[in-house]
């Protein structure tokens, strides 16, 4: 890593802005301006100034989830119950659950970091089972359900909703030959064949979709922080 | 010892949950509350021992530079101390954050002929570590960390929001960037692709109604876009939902009889 | 000659610097911030059914709005929150305010000062009536826990969000007392960037404790959650920036969702732009032969 005229350049240019921005609102917002600019500066290529971006951003975090999980979590759910009544029959489950999470935290020595597979399991066994019911009933069961629609939808008036009736059947033809496409154990050929090309053609409308919705979102946040730059910090937009 | 025990409290913990679904009664009730909590907690200290493991990551690439490590963290515990000292610039943390940050910007570019490349990078991340965990436990009204005006919430809006906001709109750059050089019409499935994605962009801007405000209400491009999302889309996102969940059912079935058992990782 | 000219045009066009891209994409997307060219915005069904579900609900009910999203999403989806809080304020419905994401109380918080003004405290002035927190708002706070936490909410409330985000226990709120699980919430708006989120709120929330749910997504997430909206497992959905524009049509104000919509078309254009110069240059370049 040199020391090149364009880090001194950057910062000088950052120190100069923050004796600038005399007020304590002005010298957060410069702040932020700084560590927005920094991170921006990858685009030009890669520099100390981003690097240095990202190993904050990196420790910031880990200590925001610390210490938010420690007021929030730990000391409400664990610590303040334990403290309140620490010997009755109902402190039981919290000393079981304590002396799991030390097991969790044991990963940091090497030797027993075995023990960690025992708070792990809870984990892994929680979520099967309860991702068992939710994704069979919520993700297969009523989809499926609410893929067989009538294919003649009538409007308040008794005419035909055509809207509704082909996008209905839309739905349900694109849905059977979508995990048609998706069933492996079969050779695509002849009309199961056909129905998986069919499948196909829908996916890639579902990704066409999925792309220009990444776009948007891609761009919003774009437009977020320029909105920040020359809105909030230099103040330009009115 | 080793491998059983995790399995059976897998199982065990696993078929609760799917009986409580079913018997939503006692025992079934109270053990999945009770799991439940556990679950939360556990979760919590694995975040933990991510965080703890950064660091300990972090001090272990400092490595041979542990003294300058030293002497940063009394320089750091210093400036605490100064800025801390009452009516002396309080609520001006991050100034603390920026005079260390430099001083180890241009320690780290001098003593490159001694020390790693990341060396520096490491000891910032350490130190950002550090400076959120002083702001959060010692200079925040403890519990109510989250009010709005405390250093722990300054430090959230003017740092740690604008970094890991702008690390995400780079992506913008990025995604422009692939369209122009990747997003190609090879063939008919790719471009049946690119029409939908060209359709969807423009029919969710007001842009899309007005380049074809001469067609009648109901046939301009936004009404297209709502088309494309709410049927075909719809089906397709349908059939990689059911598929994903039938996945799902099977490897959480798998998980519970210990048939899949690498989450325990290779040895026994 | 001409014509290996023209194809060392097309060449030289594909292989161009992706730093002159960024450029056009940052101007692009900047420079409409200082336009001021007024759009209709168009208002989609998914959004129409979410703001008549709001609609339905009677003054007095309470809605428990979770901020499932972090500063990265928050050009989406805080337009959203604000509007919706300003929604329950106007028509006199109280909320519950809590996040999954540990990041989205004070996501809530900082919502709640662009309504009111000014940072909330315990009670303040809006619209000529005061609002008390405890009484007409509750921050609940973060719990970890995916969604085990929604789980957990089936059953008892306050068990799964001990204290709010201050540390008051949240049996001390007089809003919360007459709250023990999702039977006693009227709706739940989903605020949601990713995992956990909407997702999860329809499988447990929704069809589990049988809340109705209306979501707010990240542009990125929002057409994943269609065939939920389709089977009706959610009332609507805002999906975006567009959707953040579009509910702010809907309910009547005008925020950062509507102001932004102009960059949102420039950004769509320059991209749209990009895909067809690069298919252009692709085939005309001769490439396509290769694959």
């Amino acid at each position: 890593m040199n020391l090149r005229p364009s880090t001194i350049l950057v910062l000088v240019v950052s120190a100069i802005l923050f004796v600038l921005s005399a007020n304590s609102y002005g010298f957060a917002l410069t702040l932020a301006a700084f560590f927005t600019l920094g991170i921006f500066s990858f685009l030009y290529k890669d520099n100390p100034m981003y690097k240095f971006c990202e190993a904050v951003f990196v420790g910031i975090s880990a200590g925001y989830w610390f210490v938010s999980l420690y007021y929030q979590n730990l000391l409400a759910k664990l610590i303040d119950p334990l403290v309140a009544d620490p010997v009755g029959s109902g402190a039981i489950p919290y000393y079981v659950v304590a002396i799991l999470g030390i097991m969790m935290l044991m990963r940091l020595v090497p030797s027993i970091g075995w023990i960690s597979r025992w708070p792990l399991s809870v984990i892994v066994g929680a979520t099967a089972g309860l991702w068992f019911i939710t994704y069979l009933q919520s993700n297969a069961m009523l989809q499926l359900q609410n893929t067989i629609m009538p294919i003649q939808e009538y409007a308040a008036d008794g005419s035909l909703n055509w809207y509704q009736s082909i996008g209905n059947l839309t739905v349900m033809i694109g849905t059977i030959t979508g995990v048609i496409y998706f069933f492996f154990s079969k050779e695509h050929k002849g009309a199961f064949g056909t129905s998986a090309k069919v499948g196909i053609w829908f996916l890639m409308i579902t990704f066409g979709a999925s792309f220009g919705y990444t776009v948007m979102s891609r761009m919003s946040l774009l437009i977020g922080r320029m909105d920040f730059l020359f809105g909030d910090w230099l103040q330009l937009i009115l | 010892m080793k491998r059983e025990i995790p399995l059976i409290i897998t199982a065990l913990i696993g078929i609760v949950f799917i009986i409580q679904f079913f018997i939503p009664h006692e025992p079934f009730h109270s053990l999945s509350d009770i799991f439940s909590d556990w679950f939360s907690i556990i979760q919590a200290c694995a975040i933990w021992l991510g965080a703890l493991n950064l660091v300990k990551l972090s001090l272990d690439k400092i490595g041979k530079q542990g003294m300058i490590a030293v002497g940063s963290a009394v320089s750091l515990a210093l400036l605490v101390a100064i800025f801390y000292a009452p009516g002396f610039l309080a609520g001006r943390l991050p100034l603390i954050l920026f005079l260390l940050a430099f001083m180890l910007m241009f320690a780290g570019q001098y003593s490159r002929s001694r020390v790693k490349e990341d060396w520096f990078l490491s000891v910032s991340t350490v130190v950002s570590f550090v400076i959120i965990i002083i702001a959060g436990f010692a200079f925040s009204n403890g519990r109510q960390f989250l009010e709005p005006g405390t250093r722990f919430d300054y430090l959230y809006q003017y740092v740690y929001s604008p970094l890991s906001a702008t690390m995400f709109a780079m992506l913008a750059f990025f995604v422009a960037s692939a369209s122009y050089r990747a997003f190609r019409a090879r063939n008919k499935e790719a471009t049946m692709l690119l029409l939908a994605a060209f359709f969807v962009m423009l029919g969710r801007v007001p842009l899309g109604d007005w380049l074809t405000s001469f067609m009648p209400e109901g046939a301009r491009l936004s009404s297209l876009a709502d088309w494309v999302m709410n049927f075909p889309n719809a089906a397709g996102q349908r059939a990689i939902m059911i598929g994903i969940a039938l996945g799902v059912v099977s490897t959480s079935l798998r998980i519970i009889l210990g048939i899949e058992r690498s989450h325990l990782g290779g040895e026994s | 000659m001409a014509n290996g000219e023209t194809k060392n045009f097309w060449v030289t066009l594909m292989a161009i610097d992706r730093r002159v891209i960024f450029l056009a994409v940052a101007i692009a997307v900047s420079l409409p911030l200082f336009l001021n060219i007024s759009q209709t915005i168009y208002v989609s069904p998914e959004v129409t059914d979410l703001y008549d579900s709001l609609e339905k609900l009677q003054s007095g009910s309470k809605v428990l709005i979770s901020f499932d999203y972090d500063p990265p999403s928050a050009p989406e989806l805080q337009p959203m929150a604000v509007t919706v809080i300003e929604y329950c304020f106007r028509n006199d419905l109280k909320m519950i305010l809590m996040g999954l994401w540990p990041q989205g109380p004070q996501q809530a918080n900082q919502a709640l000062e662009t309504v009111v003004g000014e940072p909330p405290g315990a009670s303040f002035e809006f619209n000529g009536k005061t609002y008390v927190y405890g009484e007409d708002w509750v921050n609940l706070g973060f719990q970890e826990g995916r969604e085990f936490i929604i789980q957990r909410m089936g059953s008892s409330i306050a068990a799964a969000f001990p204290r709010d985000y201050a540390g008051t226990p949240v049996k001390e709120l007089p809003l919360m007392r007459g709250v023990s699980n999702f039977n006693n919430i009227d709706y739940v708006f989903n605020l949601s960037a990713g995992t956990p989120g909407t997702v999860e709120w329809v499988q447990l929330a929704g069809d589990r404790f049988h809340a109705t749910i209306g979501a707010a997504n990240t542009a990125v997430q929002a057409p994943m959650i269609y065939p939920y909206y389709r089977a009706g497992q959610l009332t609507g959905i805002l999906g975006g920036m567009k959707g953040a524009a579009e509910f702010e049509a809907v309910v009547g104000v005008v925020g950062k969702g509507t102001k932004f919509m102009l960059s949102q078309s420039f950004a769509h254009a320059i991209v749209i732009l990009f895909i067809v110069v690069g298919n252009i240059a692709f085939f005309a370049s001769g490439r396509k032969r290769r694959f």
